[in-house]
């Protein structure tokens, strides 16, 4: 029998209602996986065996009726920053060690809604800090790539590693993520898969753990466009609980997978061509354009001036809402609490200390002192209004483009430990994503081909707002054109 | 504006991180080598640009002001460090 494992979503989904195979032996696949890889990626913090395997008895009995919702029976990742009822959450902190939820995530309620089940929570950057989830309290992921002719133990990316390691080494059909700044598409495009990032208020954030609350959405990481799709649509959803939901309806975007994109205009924006990219970046994106060209569509030469900015803004804004929003750590009414005080701004302080790893600490520290009496205007307010100029580059293109073209990221997957030392490097991975993020704009990160030395690079296409159709349209386009079958070398 | 071990140890009371003496300076140099780099926002042009606080197209919904929710101590109170007869118990703060 084949490996159930290797399916997509689209496939597993179309085997269970055949009832080729059941949930329940799909399920015990991924768990058998899980049990032998996990030791060494240590994608998973937490493995919800009995719980996946209950859901998955009760998806084969609505299927054996004919029944269920459209994710039936379909075993996927729950990033560990959506809450879940009864499962512990600790958003890869110690401070939220042993928090166990009393509610759900309105994301993952869709999901259930839907007939999912859930193997287990991914590991991922503390409170989503991070690109190569090495700020995890939970140890970093592996990715499951590694170059050729090395040995070396390469990141996943980040904040959504354990997400995109799990959905490249087959532990998981698919896996809800969150993305920031990036920290949906990088990942993605580290292990070979397809990452999106929808529309900002296409889906809830009741029940996510906050990190940058203007900035954070959720979104899949899957193995393919039309996956991505699929599991996109059952996760966005209206919903009263979240002040920034848009009341609108989730199309059915895989309607827009397979469909021509003859006559699309494509942008590619200069400003994207930064110092210091390499070749193969370089020859990646223009192989992407060759693909579309090919394809019909007609390639606009575009200008985002305000590009270079987007990080030192992003820098400000996010560690802002950061301190805010982390500011109900207080090692009160839930989290770690201090054993050792001597008043009470010293249980807080030393609550804190203890609880929050090193990179926490300092995004915190920069959005205190951003915020602080004196600086507010001179960085806050102007990152909040340079946020307005990077949003208003793209309003200036829309007229001349449907779509836009860049890499996903500037390199492929780096070694572990290697970007730890300066904190600036780390940052300079979402150069490339954290731009839609302060404009709200859905992104898409496609696997388009490998580096030389054999690991895979991704391609982004930016949407105009609530405008996933076109960019799942491209994205498909992109797919089918670079063919990109390629698996890591099992060595896990 | 650069940042000094004083003004960590300002900030990071602010933040309420309890930050031992000898990380303050070098602290101060990392925050620096960020806050320097951060610097380049001022070549950009924001005269008479009205700062954005949200990307979210539709006004903020109101809704009735009615009770929607509650009566869940028992869950309100699940994850306390510590708690006893629907309170949660704080260490003695004042003397």
């Amino acid at each position: 029998m084949t490996d159930l494992t290797k399916l997509t979503l689209k496939d597993a989904l179309d085997g269970l209602k055949a009832k080729t195979f059941s949930s329940e032996e799909l399920t015990k696949s991924f768990l058998t996986g899980i049990e032998a890889s996990n030791p060494t990626l240590n994608a998973y913090v937490e493995v919800t065996a009995d719980k996946a395997l209950q859901q998955a008895r009760a998806s084969d009995v609505k299927l054996a009726k004919g029944e269920g919702g459209a994710l039936e029976g379909a075993p996927l990742g729950i990033k560990d920053l959506f809450c879940t009822e009864g499962v512990q959450t600790t958003a890869g902190s110690n401070m939220l060690r042993g928090f166990v939820p009393p509610y759900e995530s309105t994301v993952t309620a869709n999901l259930w809604r839907d007939g999912a089940v859930m193997l287990g929570k991914l590991n991922m950057d503390e409170f989503a800090m991070g690109s190569a989830n090495e700020t995890s309290a939970f140890g970093p992921v592996k990715n499951p790539w590694k170059a050729k002719g090395s040995d070396a133990e390469l990141t996943p990316g980040g904040s959504s590693g354990g997400s995109a390691s799990a959905v490249a080494s087959d532990l998981c059909l698919a896996a809800t993520a969150s993305d920031t700044g990036g920290s949906i598409r990088q990942p993605a495009a580290f292990t070979g898969t397809v990452g999106i990032k929808p529309t900002y208020g296409r889906a809830s954030r009741f029940g996510m753990v906050a990190f940058a609350s203007s900035l954070d959405q959720a979104g899949p990481i899957t193995k393919t466009v039309t996956d991505a799709a699929i599991l996109l649509k059952s996760m966005c959803s209206f919903d009263v609980k979240d002040s920034t939901s848009l009341d609108i309806p989730t199309p059915d975007w895989t309607q827009s997978v397979g469909q021509s994109v003859k006559g699309l205009r494509i942008g590619v924006p200069a400003e994207y061509l930064i110092d210091g990219m390499s070749e193969e970046i370089k020859a990646l994106w223009q192989q992407g354009v060759e693909w579309l060209k090919a394809a019909g569509c007609e390639i606009v030469e575009i200008s985002l001036p305000h590009t270079k900015y987007a990080l030192p803004a992003y820098y400000i804004v996010a560690p802002a809402e950061a301190s805010s929003n982390l500011a109900r750590y207080d090692g009160m009414r839930f989290g770690h609490r201090a054993e050792d005080f001597s008043s009470l701004d010293d249980l807080y302080a030393a609550s804190r200390a203890e609880g929050f790893g090193k990179e926490v600490q300092r995004r915190l520290t920069i959005g205190a002192y951003v915020l602080s009496a004196g600086f507010y205007d001179a960085y806050y307010v102007k990152a909040l209004k340079v946020r307005r100029r990077i949003t208003e580059d793209f309003d200036n293109v829309w007229g001349k483009v449907d779509a836009i073209l860049t890499p996903s990221t500037p390199t492929a997957a780096f070694k572990l430990g290697d970007k730890q030392i300066d904190p600036l490097t780390m940052y300079l991975n979402d150069v490339f994503t954290v731009t839609t993020n302060l404009a709200g704009l859905p992104g898409i990160s496609v696997p388009a081909g490998l580096s030389s030395d054999g690991l895979p690079l991704g391609l982004q296409v930016i949407g105009k707002a609530l405008d996933e159709a076109t960019v799942f349209q491209v994205a498909a386009a992109l797919e089918d054109s670079a063919g990109f079958v390629a698996k890591p070398a099992k060595w896990w | 504006m650069a940042i000094d071990a004083a003004t960590v140890r300002r900030v990071a009371h602010l933040a309420r991180i309890k930050t031992p003496e000898d990380r303050l300076e070098p602290l101060a140099q990392e925050l620096n080598g960020i806050l320097n780099w951060i610097e380049q926002l001022n070549e950009v042009d924001v005269q008479g640009v009205e700062p954005m606080t949200s990307n979210v197209a539709q006004p903020l919904r109101l809704r009735e002001d009615v009770v929607t929710d509650g009566a869940k101590v028992d869950a309100v109170l699940s994850n306390a460090p510590k708690s006893a007869d629907g309170f949660f118990v704080v260490p003695k703060v004042v003397e």
